[in-house]
């Protein structure tokens, strides 16, 4: 197996840009590979990427049934 | 307006209430306020519906619609001289700050990975709370970036502001919001078992 070309400071000042899929490709490719060589990034990594996912489904609530009925009712009205 | 277009529309709407509700819940933190939003935003889309040219796209399509009436009412608000609004978050002033690297400490590790712990036991209702505290601009970025999934750019647009702005306001948000999550686990006692195992052994 290959070593890193890169060093643990400059994936994790690159970490969360790529867990954003705000990086470029090169650079993502080189934190990928260093993320499967890596224990240590690799757990940093998965931490965060848990973390986006529990804010993320802070984006989906049970909507009110009053909500819901209002909705059907504007929809219904307007056709 | 044909039925078909009528009955696409109100199921789509239908299976995406909850996804909407909850980003203007996020975005307005109010529950009547959030219901307004989606049901302004459902209305405006029905009478543009005609506009979308691509059916498939109509889920990130309604979803921008909502962000760019919340966005466009804030921005609104903000302007306004009889409103007393939050103000703009100064740069600079608080400190980075990551829940992994202040759980990843060796005496939290003794006993077992707590950063794994810790964020299985975080509810929904935790990461709720730390989101609604954070000042409007900073939520705003998260929930665009980390709840609706528009890239930096996407999020600079639509917020009007350069793209380094949004950068900057989400690594303040994230460092904010981890503070906060890690106090809720100092208060709800998620990190006491770990506290005494290391008092019993020194």
């Amino acid at each position: 197996m290959s070593e890193p070309t890169v060093k643990c400071e400059e994936v994790l000042k690159h970490l969360i840009a790529y867990l954003d899929r705000e990086t470029d490709a090169h650079t993502a490719a080189e934190i990928e590979q260093h993320l499967e060589q890596c224990r240590s990034c690799y757990s940093r990594a998965e931490f965060e990427r848990r973390l986006k996912a529990h804010v993320r489904a802070a984006g989906s609530r049970s909507a009110p049934e009053r909500l819901r009925a209002r909705i059907r009712k504007l929809v219904d009205d307007e056709f | 307006m044909d039925a078909g277009l009528h009955i696409f529309f109100a199921e789509k709407v239908e299976r995406l209430t909850d996804r909407l509700y909850g980003t203007a819940l996020r975005l307005t933190r109010n529950s009547d306020d959030a219901e307004d939003l989606v049901a302004e935003t459902v209305a405006k889309a029905w009478a543009k519906l005609g506009k979308l040219s691509d059916p498939q796209s109509f889920d990130a399509w309604i979803q921008r619609i909502l962000t760019n009436t919340f966005v466009s009412e804030w921005r609104h608000r903000r302007a306004s001289p009889e409103v007393a609004m939050e103000p703009e978050p100064e740069d600079g002033g608080d400190e980075p700050f990551s829940l992994y690297e202040k759980l990843h400490q060796p005496f939290l590790l003794w006993w077992t990975t707590p950063e794994e712990e810790v964020i299985a036991k975080l509810l929904r209702e935790d990461i709720d709370r730390a989101l609604d505290v954070l000042p409007d601009a900073f939520r705003i970025a998260v929930v665009l970036v980390d709840v609706e999934g528009y890239s930096y750019g996407e999020a600079a647009e639509l917020l009007g502001v350069p793209i380094g702005t949004v950068r900057s306001r989400l690594a303040r948000a994230r460092a904010q919001l981890q503070r906060a999550l890690w106090q809720h686990g100092k208060d709800a006692g998620l990190l006491e078992r770990h506290m005494s195992a290391k008092a019993h052994n020194v």
